[in-house]
């Protein structure tokens, strides 16, 4: 890390040093730089004119400023005084939550019995889990839904949560990862007289934190995110999630854009506020993820 | 647990495999295999929920083949794909490789390409259906105004409409594809570029012929991600046409989309599975023949 960041001072030095003999380069990486960080800046104003907006009067609406003359948080007290953004936004938090911590562990769970246990089947399970990544979610929503209704799951918590309780991209991945996992350890931890629920729960399992972290932001956002099928599921206002929630209410109010706006600062806020947060290791998790899935 | 112990060990590790399976095979069975038969089988019915299913054989398919709406939902789906695609993987590229060559800050504009990546579509098809409106609402409109252009019609106009809505879906994805690229740019060994330093080649040269061959893995697990992604674009279309969806005319309206309104607004359970066995096929074939040329060259 720390070679890493030495080598990153040392070349913005000759970024702005303007030595004699490297001068034009300079100017060309620079240009570079100034063309990249505008773009940059240029790929979050939609989210800088939402922030900005919601804040905004509506008289100032249509004026392009982005720090209001006035500010004013009435927009947020307005959109929340009723409660229901209150509520999608709990419903959210409950369901990707759940959904999380049970996809990271079956995923988990299953990849490793994929991994480390013989057995016969081993590889036709393997090969059917993963051919579903080939079933696109659009096609299971019909009979999700046809499901739902005969057991009396619409407009419930797990109506919501249910097809994504496990996930088989989850699963390759967390196969992956615990092929680098040594069988020595789990051989030592057997003869320590651990059972195999435990030397996979205490052995294996913090070995591969790192993967069940990326995991775990990937399931999360997807949740957090997940549109059609709550949309398809739930019926009651009080069900919806924030997205759904959303969808309605900007139908709802129609042209008060400065609504409109703060609603969605509401659902976008709190996975900005993550990602600023954790922002190393959350890229570090999608590259990840990206690359082994 | 005698009977436990009286196990050799490998029939307990076949004990434990599927102590620790069980539930997920169950999982897999009822939630996904059953669910996707069922859908074929739906393919074959007619059924509007209330009354009895009736196998209708081919019809559905007979009738999606006769639909023109189908079709003009069928050549929006490709020009999601075909725009978006080609133009997401050239952007995110070319970031990514001056990207790669700039030290000073970054960590920072990194993050501001990868930021939209953790927005909520739906949020955003609301901030981007604010910018599309015309003055003096809309912010495109308005900025052009200020420089003294005309007004550009964006979600109104039915050649304009399908591409103002895949504008911000290529927005949200670009950061991932960037980081991506980032990282495949990174494994490429540095003594190909010392080796071509030494013999030197161009810059340009060094670009076609080392850098975009080695990235070669890289390009293809895009292609087919963000292909998959495009073909099955909703979230966009739904809330940024959401008075009459998929409009104008039905010029934006997707695959996915139509499969919604069929099944959830039109209550045709078997037309709308006919719609997602098409879906299926289209995304199975998309995939396997990208997969194959990309592998080939």
């Amino acid at each position: 890390m720390a070679a890493q960041d030495a080598a990153i001072k040392a070349s913005s030095d000759t970024l702005f040093s303007g030595s004699s003999r490297g001068s034009r380069r300079n100017m060309g990486q620079f240009i570079r730089w100034a063309l990249l960080f505008g773009g940059g800046i240029l790929m979050i104003m939609p989210i800088v004119f939402m922030l900005s907006t919601s804040l905004k009067f509506p008289f100032e609406v249509y004026n392009l400023n982005l720090i209001p003359e006035e500010p004013t948080i009435e927009n947020y007290t307005y959109v929340l005084a009723d409660g229901r953004f209150f509520g999608w936004f709990w419903n959210s938090l409950i369901i990707a939550t759940l959904t999380t911590v049970s996809a990271v562990f079956f995923d988990a769970l299953v990849g490793y019995a994929l991994c480390k246990f013989k057995f016969p089947g081993r590889y036709l399970i393997f090969i059917a889990i993963l051919s579903t990544l080939m079933i696109p979610t659009e096609m299971l929503v019909i009979p999700w839904y046809l499901m739902s209704k005969s057991f009396g799951w619409l407009d419930t918590y797990w109506g919501i949560m249910f097809p994504g309780i496990m996930t088989a991209f989850g699963t390759f991945l967390m196969k992956q990862f615990f092929e680098t996992v040594p069988d020595d350890f789990l051989e030592a931890a057997r003869i320590d007289g651990l059972n195999e629920f435990q030397i996979w729960w205490q052995v294996a399992m913090p070995l591969v934190r790192p993967a069940l972290a990326a995991l775990a932001i990937f399931v999360f956002l997807g949740n957090w995110t997940a549109f059609i099928w709550p949309l398809i599921v739930t019926n009651s206002v009080d069900m919806y999630t924030l997205p759904v929630g959303l969808s309605s209410f900007g139908d709802e109010v129609d042209v008060a854009w400065e609504l409109i706006m703060t609603g969605a600062a509401i659902s976008t806020l709190p996975t900005l506020v993550v990602f600023l947060v954790f922002q190393r290791f959350i890229i570090r998790g999608v590259v990840m993820a990206g690359l082994k899935g | 647990m005698r009977f436990y112990q009286n196990l050799t060990i490998s029939q307990k590790q076949i004990a434990w495999a599927w102590a620790f399976l069980a539930l997920p095979v169950l999982f897999y069975v009822v939630i996904r295999f059953y669910p996707t038969a069922n859908a074929f089988v739906l393919s074959f019915q007619e059924w509007n929920l209330l009354g009895a299913r009736s196998f209708t054989g081919f019809d559905n398919y007979v009738r999606l083949y006769n639909d023109p709406v189908f079709w003009k939902v069928f050549r929006n789906t490709f020009m999601y794909l075909i725009l978006g695609t080609p133009v997401s993987l050239v952007l995110s590229f070319v970031i990514a490789y001056h990207l790669d060559k700039v030290r000073f800050m970054h960590g920072t504009i990194r993050a501001l390409y990868f930021i939209p990546f953790m927005t909520s579509a739906v949020a955003m098809a609301w901030v981007w259906r604010w910018f599309y409106q015309p003055v003096p609402i809309g912010v495109f409109n308005n900025f052009l105004a200020t420089l003294g252009f005309g007004q550009i019609p964006f979600l109104s106009s039915t050649t304009n409409a399908l591409p103002s809505v895949l504008a911000p879906a290529i927005w949200a994805g670009l950061g991932f594809q960037v980081i991506i690229f980032m990282a495949g740019l990174r494994a490429i060994p540095q003594s190909y570029y010392e080796a071509a330093r030494i013999d030197g080649v161009s810059s340009w040269t060094v670009l076609w012929e080392i850098t975009i061959p080695l990235l070669k893995p890289t390009v293809v697990f895009l292609v087919v991600f963000s292909s998959i992604g495009f073909l099955r674009i909703f979230d966009q279309v739904y809330n940024m046409t959401t008075n009459n969806p998929g409009g104008p005319l039905n010029s934006t309206k997707p695959l996915v989309l139509l499969i919604y309104d069929t099944a959830f607004n039109g209550f045709n359970m078997g037309y709308a599975a006919a719609q997602t066995v098409v879906l299926f096929t289209i995304l199975l074939i998309v995939s396997l023949i990208q997969l194959r040329i990309l592998r080939d060259r």
